[in-house]
């Protein structure tokens, strides 16, 4: 896990969410790019992160991408961000004796229906073995998670609209990674809202 | 000619990362550490006898997950379903509580259907020991399980291992011994179900206060043939106090490089069309004289 670093934070805001990852992609100590972004999209409201070892990163993101389109095609429909979830925690237990080294986030808007009219954004991440956490706040993972931990629990508030929440994430990502010598080297994050999706490339360290 | 599954269908554990992850456990500090729940789990029959109460089992939780030191979830759910009258209270390796009780759930609601009559709590504890029992303890899965059926109401311990207890109050987890030495100075038999409820809420309480493992809410469950209630945070001892200053940052503050607004379609109207010319709304018919339409200047009109 700790081979190529990289880390990654996810809040709940008012009928929002946002989902933020740094830039870094290293060897240990040396660093090797600084455009490896770990957050992917599923469709329009349903994001996740995937930190950890960048082999994991791509072999996972290609598996789940098969996964969702064989949903996709089977049910006629996108998938929810629950049920997302615990497609990825099945994914990764059935390695359960050879896990991933891979703790998924998972940030995203369920769309209202007659039986749920009024959804509660939703973010969740797991172990490497897919033990599920819902938080009702904030979800961390990667190599700077304590000290994400730390500066969330700190700046968190509930309902934050969409530009403030921007804010309260973006400065939990880069106060919490400029104290991880594995993860940093620029950052982005992604705010998600019923009508649109932001897409923000922040201003970081680049030490 | 029949065509071939696309997923063929992954019965049991995927080992093929294994070899991979030893190699990468010796160059690096070590495998992952997986969520465990540190937990206190307890459990204790009920009623009967000369309490003149229905009788029945009461589990307790506490509500913390740890990952290593770090408390990985505040509020996690330890009382796991398995039937309507059956419930099991996980410790041990989170993945693993919570994939073998969804396992056995599953397999004990087909069991159920095929057998036409209601589980009982020996088969769930069965199913659980002898799959627990196949994984020689790399399962780490620690429960209390508790239920009530046609025999009355039963509570069992099941270790990882495979081994399992059968006693009318039972502890499990590392909280374990701060909630027995509760149970051993307060249990008596035939106790009413409000005093069970207490009971198990103190032991429990014990553990969040005494044990680092565990901590947060107290979640009860109290089963009786009547039906299941789910208490869930029912008690929450460690409410987080009232943040005293505002920690909003000032719009801005936040330098960013590249923006990119993806817009996502809202709402959608569909005008529907039907027929041709005269019939659609707002298109006037005008009549165009022979090659004068499109295409008539290079001659490419079909009929001139």
């Amino acid at each position: 896990m700790e081979l190529n670093g990289g880390s990654v934070v996810a809040m709940i805001g008012k009928d929002c969410v946002a989902i933020a990852s740094d830039l870094r992609l290293g060897n240990q100590q040396v660093g090797i790019a600084s455009n490896f972004d770990k957050v992917f999209p599923v469709n329009d409201k349903l994001y996740y992160g995937l930190p950890g070892l960048a082999t994991d990163v791509y072999t996972l993101r290609e598996h789940l991408r098969f996964r969702v389109n064989m949903y996709r095609m089977k049910e006629e429909r996108e998938i929810t961000p629950k049920t997302f979830t615990h497609l990825l925690s099945s994914t990764l237990y059935e390695k359960r004796f050879g896990p991933f080294f891979i703790e998924p986030v998972v940030a995203g808007l369920t769309t209202p229906t007659p039986l749920d009219p009024n959804p509660k954004p939703y973010i969740s991440t797991m172990d490497t073995i897919g033990c599920i956490t819902t938080p009702k706040d904030f979800a961390v993972a990667g190599t700077a998670a304590d000290k994400l931990y730390g500066v969330a629990e700190g700046l968190w508030e509930p309902d934050l609209e969409p530009e403030d929440l921007f804010e309260t994430i973006s400065q939990t990502l880069l106060n919490a990674v400029d104290r991880d010598a594995l993860s940093g080297w620029g950052a982005v994050v992604h705010i998600i809202t019923h009508d649109k999706v932001i897409t923000r490339t922040l201003r970081a360290r680049m030490d | 000619m029949v065509a071939k599954a696309v997923e063929t269908p992954n019965i049991g554990f995927d080992f093929s990362n294994h070899a991979r992850n030893q190699f990468l456990g010796q160059r690096l500090q070590g495998v992952p550490k997986a969520t465990s729940t540190g937990t206190t789990i307890v459990g204790v029959i009920f009623g009967g006898g000369d309490s003149g109460e229905e009788p029945g089992v009461c589990l307790g939780a506490d509500t913390r997950a740890t990952g290593g030191p770090i408390v990985a979830d505040k509020n996690c759910e330890k009382i796991h379903y398995l039937t309507p009258q059956i419930r099991c209270c996980g410790a041990g390796t989170a993945a693993d509580t919570e994939f073998v009780t969804n396992l056995i759930s599953s397999n004990l609601e087909l069991h159920a259907l095929s057998q036409g009559r209601p589980a009982r709590v020996v088969t769930a504890m069965t199913m659980l020991k002898q799959y627990l029992f196949r994984y020689q303890g790399h399962v780490g899965a620690h429960l209390v399980l508790g239920g009530v059926d046609v025999t009355g109401p039963q509570l069992f311990t099941v270790h990882a291992h495979g081994s399992t207890d059968k006693l009318p109050y039972v502890t499990m987890g590392s909280g374990s011994l701060a909630a027995m030495a509760v149970f051993e100075s307060s249990f008596r038999e035939n106790m009413k179900k409000e005093e069970a409820i207490a009971l198990v809420a103190r032991a429990i309480r014990s553990g969040i206060f005494n044990d680092l493992g565990s901590g947060s809410n107290v979640d009860v469950a109290v089963i009786t043939k009547n039906g299941t209630e789910q208490l869930r945070n029912y008690e929450m001892p460690n409410e987080r106090g009232i943040k005293s200053r505002n920690y909003k940052f000032r719009r801005g503050t936040t330098a960013w490089t590249k923006e990119a607004v993806r817009s996502l379609v809202v709402s959608e109207e569909i005008k529907s069309t039907s027929g041709a010319g005269k019939d659609q709304g707002g298109v006037e018919v005008k009549a165009v004289p022979t090659g004068a339409g499109a295409g008539g200047e290079e001659g490419m009109e079909i009929d001139s």
